[in-house]
């Protein structure tokens, strides 16, 4: 995966390069808004990590040019800025993800995973299957094996997330935002508690667990061999 | 600037100034249609006498000849304050009259004609000016009769000196005015300017001098004294904020550093070093949650999350928060239970929401029962988030049958970083109080906690959406339609 980073504070500049070339990813630096725009638009990126506060020309803006010419690159918007606001005015612009300073690398390259996949294209698939897991989307049917599942709707709506990003390790703020939508940070587990509850309806009784709790960073829906 | 130079340049001068200008203008043209009217009258007396007594000569001319014509002529011109008169032959010699000599041609020409002349019988040698006219009669004599024009002149010399003191007055009283009234104006703008600088200096408690007399300059003070007070208390509660962050955060660097440094001390093994450094993570992400929760409140008192509202009812947050912290009640041993009657507000629901989880979170936290006080039975471990509409507010309420927050500390509970002597020993951050109450002043409302016997009721009081409960009448009768 070939990533662009668009951030003018060298030393976390530096930093991401150097973690996303660990983890296996190309990284490319622009320092400024200007050369990280014309570097976006030559360059073929899976995903654009952009500063909002950029010298020369702000994030924001640097987005929308990309989006009038038709550049359809995911970006994830870094911003000091953190508010619900703040990140609604990201993502209008033309931004796919917010994510507020400080971060922990974990959330941000789990958040670049879904977001390269995305590049892709749209996993409209019907019916998510990870092992002998099933779910289906239509029906809203969940078997493991030959066992029916009985679910929640919100617990349905918890694994249809992990299942969509199976193989991807998940942050417990992208479960609270994208399953339940909210962007606050809960000074409690709650997420834990309700993956625990979903995990011991799917893996409880079997031999091979399938959901996956990834330390430090968040979980992980995958089949154990692969 | 020199004071003369303030004061001329203070809007009531330059008013003034305008003023004079327009009175000035005004006087003028009183003076000048005035002296015009005079003037037309005068030339019109004039012209209407001597039609009358050309009438009259010609008359006696006709009926008795030039003899008796000569006659009248001598008579009359010899009256006191006499009319001019002249008649000549045709071969253009003066026969009778009183003038003396004319401008050149003026006898050649029949009709009106204004001309300078001199009288026969004048001792001194200035010319004066008559209005006269010349009329042809039979047998080529010419008959002229004028009248002088002094009287006129001197009428228009009399208004011409009234036009130069009327303006001369205004400009003085105007000027005179206008320095009165720029220097009344000034000295309380400068008492004000006084004011903002002691301000601006540092002394935030100075307030503006407010008059008796209630014009618009003791509004403006009084207004301005309004703002003034408002930004001291926000620079207090900004102060205190500040205070209490550097405590407050402090603390838990002071901890990460420590920590820090005794790992480095310790030099163990790989596992030390990790686990020190996982607590370090630990401790930081604590920080950070701090710091988000604290500008949240800022943002929230300060009124900028303002621009972020719509509408929605507050069932369906209290519905979410139900669903979303059920499982976590219920893993320590609590019910969550949810009463959502429709509730139309307008608001930043996003807040709302964390402020009703914050509520929550404390429910859970703090508010388990205390076994030594009451049966442990289920009603007791009991958490109901209830929302509901009474009259023009909604109430959005979290019950627990913990140990409550004692009456005189209940003010106290929603200062940021407080946590009572009661939750000392559990972990937080001591501000979800603080931000549910920042959220419930944010949306013109407030955060009441009351007795629920035993226990607390912690209640966001918010107004009810303007318009609202039309819209939501409509779609709660599509309930029973669609199950029908």
């Amino acid at each position: 995966m070939r990533i662009l980073i668009i951030e003018d504070d060298r030393e976390s500049a530096d930093y991401l390069v150097k973690a996303f070339r660990e983890v296996g990813y190309v990284a490319d630096l622009a320092a400024d808004g200007e050369e990280g725009l014309s570097m976006a638009d030559s360059g073929d990126y899976d995903v654009l990590v952009v500063d909002r506060m950029l010298p020369k020309r702000d994030g924001l803006s640097l987005i929308g040019i990309l989006r009038e010419k038709g550049n359809r690159t995911p970006v994830l918007i870094l911003s000091a800025l953190g508010q619900v606001d703040d990140r609604i005015k990201g993502l209008r612009a033309g931004g796919d993800d917010y994510l507020p300073k400080p971060y922990s690398f974990a959330e941000l390259l789990a958040r670049i995973e879904v977001l390269s996949r995305r590049n892709v294209g749209p996993t409209e698939e019907t019916t998510y299957r990870v092992g002998d897991l099933e779910l289906d989307r239509l029906s809203h049917r969940v078997a493991r094996g030959k066992d029916e599942l009985t679910l929640q709707p919100r617990e349905f709506r918890l694994l249809e997330y992990l299942m969509k990003h199976a193989g991807q390790v998940v942050t417990r703020t992208m479960l609270l935002e994208n399953v339940w939508d909210y962007h606050f940070d809960p000074q409690t587990n709650v997420i834990d508690v309700h993956i625990s509850r979903l995990r011991s309806k799917i893996d409880k009784g079997f031999e091979r667990p399938l959901l996956h709790t990834i330390r430090g960073a968040g979980y992980m829906i995958r089949d154990g061999i692969r | 600037m020199t004071a003369f130079g303030k004061l001329i340049r203070t809007t009531a001068f330059r008013l003034t100034l305008v003023y004079l200008l327009l009175f000035a203008l005004f006087a003028a043209s009183l003076l000048a249609y005035f002296a015009w009217n005079t003037r037309r009258l005068i030339t019109e007396q004039i012209t209407t006498t001597v039609n009358a007594e050309i009438g009259e000569i010609t008359g006696i001319y006709n009926r008795r000849g030039l003899s008796g014509l000569l006659f009248t002529m001598g008579n009359r011109a010899l009256r006191p304050g006499a009319n001019l008169y002249l008649v000549t032959a045709p071969n253009g010699q003066a026969l009778a009259g009183n003038v003396g000599s004319l401008a050149p041609g003026v006898i050649g020409t029949e009709g009106w004609s204004e001309t300078a002349y001199r009288r026969l019988d004048d001792q001194d040698n200035t010319d004066h000016r008559a209005l006269v006219r010349v009329t042809q009669m039979a047998n080529g004599f010419r008959l002229l009769v004028g009248r002088d024009l002094e009287e006129r002149r001197r009428m228009f010399g009399i208004v011409a000196k009234a036009a130069q003191w009327s303006i001369l007055v205004v400009v003085v009283l105007g000027i005179g005015g206008g320095i009165f009234v720029a220097r009344r104006v000034l000295h309380r703008i400068d008492a004000m300017t006084g004011t903002t600088k002691r301000i601006m200096a540092g002394d935030l408690s100075g307030r503006l001098p407010v008059g008796r007399s209630g014009d618009e300059l003791d509004r403006l003070a009084e207004n301005l004294n309004a703002m003034l007070e408002r930004i001291e208390a926000l620079m207090m509660g900004l102060k205190e904020v500040s205070d209490n962050i550097a405590h407050d955060l402090k603390t838990p660097l002071t901890r990460l550093r420590n920590r820090a440094e005794e790992a480095l001390a310790r030099s163990g093994g790989e596992a030390d070093y990790r686990a020190a450094l996982e607590r370090t993570i630990e401790e930081s992400d604590g920080l950070i949650r701090t710091f988000n929760a604290l500008l949240m409140i800022a943002r929230a008192e300060s009124g900028q999350a303002r621009g972020n509202m719509d509408d929605f009812d507050a069932a369906d947050v209290a519905n979410g928060i139900h669903e979303l912290y059920e499982p976590l009640a219920e893993d320590d041993d609590m019910t969550l239970r949810v009463k959502a009657a429709p509730a139309p507000i307008h608001g930043n629901r996003e807040l709302i929401s964390q402020a009703v989880a914050n509520l929550v979170e404390n429910a859970i936290k703090y508010g388990k029962p205390d076994a030594a006080v009451q049966p442990l039975n289920a009603a007791a471990r009991e958490i109901l988030i209830e929302a509901r509409r009474e009259g023009n507010q909604v109430l959005l309420s979290v019950t627990d049958h913990g140990p409550g927050i004692p009456e005189g500390d209940r003010k106290h509970a929603v200062e940021r970083f407080v946590r009572l002597e009661a939750s000392r020993t559990l972990p937080g951050s001591g501000l979800g109080l603080s931000l549910a109450s920042a959220v419930a002043t944010l949306h013109g409302g407030e955060l009441r906690f009351g007795d629920a016997h035993p226990g607390l009721v912690a209640t966001l009081v918010l107004p009810v959406r303007v318009g609202g409960s039309d819209r939501l009448a409509a779609q709660t009768q599509d309930v029973p339609q669609k199950a029908a």
